[in-house]
């Protein structure tokens, strides 16, 4: 009976160990088989060249990543413009100042929000965003937009991660304990002020934490963005031009991606490219929440 | 409301002259307090004179309804908006209930000390600060002289005097709760509510503030729920016993202990602690 039960205890252990360790190498696992993939296009290229030109001629082994580095860059920019303040505004709402009521009514909603496939969000981007930048929005700016535009991927793409970050923005703020509320009410500030300066402040690493995964999540999203984005090489940042981000790139052209010498290699990289820069938008978000509950 | 620093150190000493003719006329009265939750009763119909300068203790079994009728006294019920508060609480004759005054500045007139201490998420000094910047004093040498007043007065400034820009989360949970004590005292309340103070320290911290609950209670009133029957007996001027969210007996612990009348307050005699 006890050998049964340290078997069960020692096996149970080692399953833990096992799951921990495959979560540990699938990363690094990727990482390197994307490098080797990628190893050959360096023979032609430097990495600084890769990643600096903004020629893009594959047929003609010219392989500048930048038009479509600053594309994504771009198209998370605004996506995150717009939904921060959108979704830390509603997060202090529904936890601070709404009734319980509306806060179980608004929890499936934002759930079917974030559970939707990004193929609806494409497609609803197609005939309601992409119409009115191209009819409305254009024109009143005085440009001709064909409306399949940075400015389209950036809104779709915000309203995506709207879900996504006010979940954790939520999260955030029901971890601030009532009774530091009540000691900032009781001290004589009203409840505005109790939200500013000690809600809002505790929530901060939490804050910090929620935007950037919602931006690492952005800079990766794909197919609801390919479909709005216009998907043209260039590098100007003009809301109502098109633009083309990484993950585009590698889902436009995977299918052809072995009829021209050199394109899978590119691929390739391009995918290690997005790989190191959502690794390092992690870190770069790690730090600061290091840095913040350091000095809170 | 924006007291020169004279002026602040003439409001000390008239506090220091009224020690001497301590007045038993009452600052808080409750009348027909009652609260409910739903269907859940928890307060029925309370009536309570509270007299200025004396600790009062609030005694009583877990879930009476003593953090409640606290909650009550500087309408932190508000923020729980499934209670339905109705009766009457006058301090210094103003209603606070049903009155037109600013719930802000009603709360200023009670500092509130809870069972665990909560430091604000900003520095020590910034702690203390607080509730005098929020009273609209922007004089920085102001802000100064209080912030040092009141570390001074829980017995704190020296062991924070130098780190007084760090986060609170240094101190240990004794100094903390003592620094949530001197913020509460920084904005100048008449009365303090203490939800069992000592119930997270330790024996020594417990102590230390008990007795600076002694000095203050010749300027301020004191109200104080504690689980601690010996507590009650050395600190209080006033036991108030509830239980199930009625006021069952109440008078000098003398009296109360020595010949409790009803049979939940013996029971709770031999059991509650
Ligand atoms: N916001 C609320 N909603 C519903 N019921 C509540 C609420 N707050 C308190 N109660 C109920 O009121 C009763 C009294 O609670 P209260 O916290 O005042 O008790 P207490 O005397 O302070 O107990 P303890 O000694 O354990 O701190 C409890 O039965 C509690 O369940
Ligand atoms: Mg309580």
């Amino acid at each position: 009976m006890l050998y049964r039960r340290i078997f069960i205890e020692k096996a149970s252990t080692t399953w833990m160990v096992l799951s921990i360790s495959i979560i540990l190498v699938l990363p690094l696992l990727i990482g390197i088989g994307l490098y080797v993939k990628a190893n050959p296009l360096f023979e032609y290229m430097s990495l600084g060249d890769l990643i600096c030109s903004s020629t893009w001629l594959p047929n003609e082994k010219e392989f500048g990543f930048l038009p479509f580095i600053l594309g994504s860059l771009h198209v998370t920019f605004i996506a995150f413009c717009l939904s921060a303040p959108v979704c830390l505004l509603s997060a202090i709402f529904l936890t601070q100042f709404s009734s319980k009521r509306f806060m179980y009514f608004m929890h499936p909603v934002i759930d079917i929000l974030a559970g939707l496939p990004s193929v609806i969000y494409g497609v609803w981007g197609i005939i309601v965003i992409v119409p009115f930048i191209s009819d409305y929005l254009a024109p009143l700016f005085g440009v001709k937009s064909s409306g399949y535009t940075i400015l389209a991927g950036g809104i779709v793409l915000a309203v995506m991660c709207i879900p996504y970050i006010l979940n954790m923005l939520i999260e955030v703020f029901n971890t601030v304990p009532a009774g530091l509320k009540e000691a900032s009410l009781s001290l004589g500030a009203t409840f505005w002020e109790t939200v500013k300066h000690v809600v809002i402040k505790k929530g901060i690493p939490g804050i910090i934490s929620a935007f950037g995964l919602g931006i690492a999540k952005a800079f990766g999203e794909t197919m609801a963005v390919m479909m709005v984005v216009g998907n043209m090489v260039q590098t100007k940042f003009h809301l109502f031009d098109a633009g083309y981000p990484l993950p585009a790139l590698i889902a436009n052209n995977y299918g052809e991606m072995l009829s021209i010498p050199m394109y899978d290699s590119a691929l390739m990289f391009s995918a290690l490219l997005l790989f190191v820069i959502i690794l390092l938008i992690n870190l770069v978000f790690r730090y600061f929440i290091y840095r913040t509950k350091k000095y809170e | 409301m924006y007291l020169l620093k004279e002026e602040m150190i003439a409001h000390d000493k008239t506090i220091n002259i009224m020690k001497t003719d301590i007045d038993t006329e009452s600052v808080l009265q409750i009348k027909n307090l009652n609260v409910h939750a739903g269907d859940h009763h928890i307060l029925k119909n309370i009536n309570l004179r509270i007299p200025k300068n004396k600790v009062i203790v609030l005694l009583g079994p877990s879930g009476c309804g003593k953090t409640t009728l606290l909650k009550c006294m500087n309408r932190l019920t508000d923020i729980n908006k499934e209670l339905e508060v109705s009766g009457h609480i006058y301090i210094e004759n103003d209603d606070i209930l049903n009155t037109s005054t600013n719930v802000p500045l009603i709360r200023q007139k009670m500092g509130l000390l809870g069972q665990r201490p909560y430091p604000l998420p900003m520095s020590i000094y910034k702690n203390v600060a607080y509730g005098i910047r929020l009273k609209g004093v922007r004089d920085k040498k102001m802000i100064n002289y209080s912030v040092e007043k009141h570390l001074k007065e829980v017995g704190l400034w020296d062991e924070v005097k130098d780190r007084l820009h760090h986060s609170p989360g240094i101190l240990s949970i004794g100094q903390q709760q003592r620094l949530c004590l001197a913020r509460g005292l920084a904005v100048k309340p008449r009365i303090i509510l203490a939800d069992e103070p000592t119930s997270a320290l330790d024996p020594i911290s417990s102590k230390i503030i008990e007795n600076l609950f002694r000095d203050l209670k010749l300027n301020y009133t004191i109200i104080l729920v504690t689980h601690v029957l010996r507590q009650a007996v050395r600190l209080a001027d006033n036991v108030v016993f509830m239980s199930n969210g009625e006021i069952i007996e109440q008078g000098s612990p003398q009296k109360l202990f020595k010949h409790p009348k009803s049979a939940k307050l013996k029971e709770y005699m031999v059991n509650g602690n």
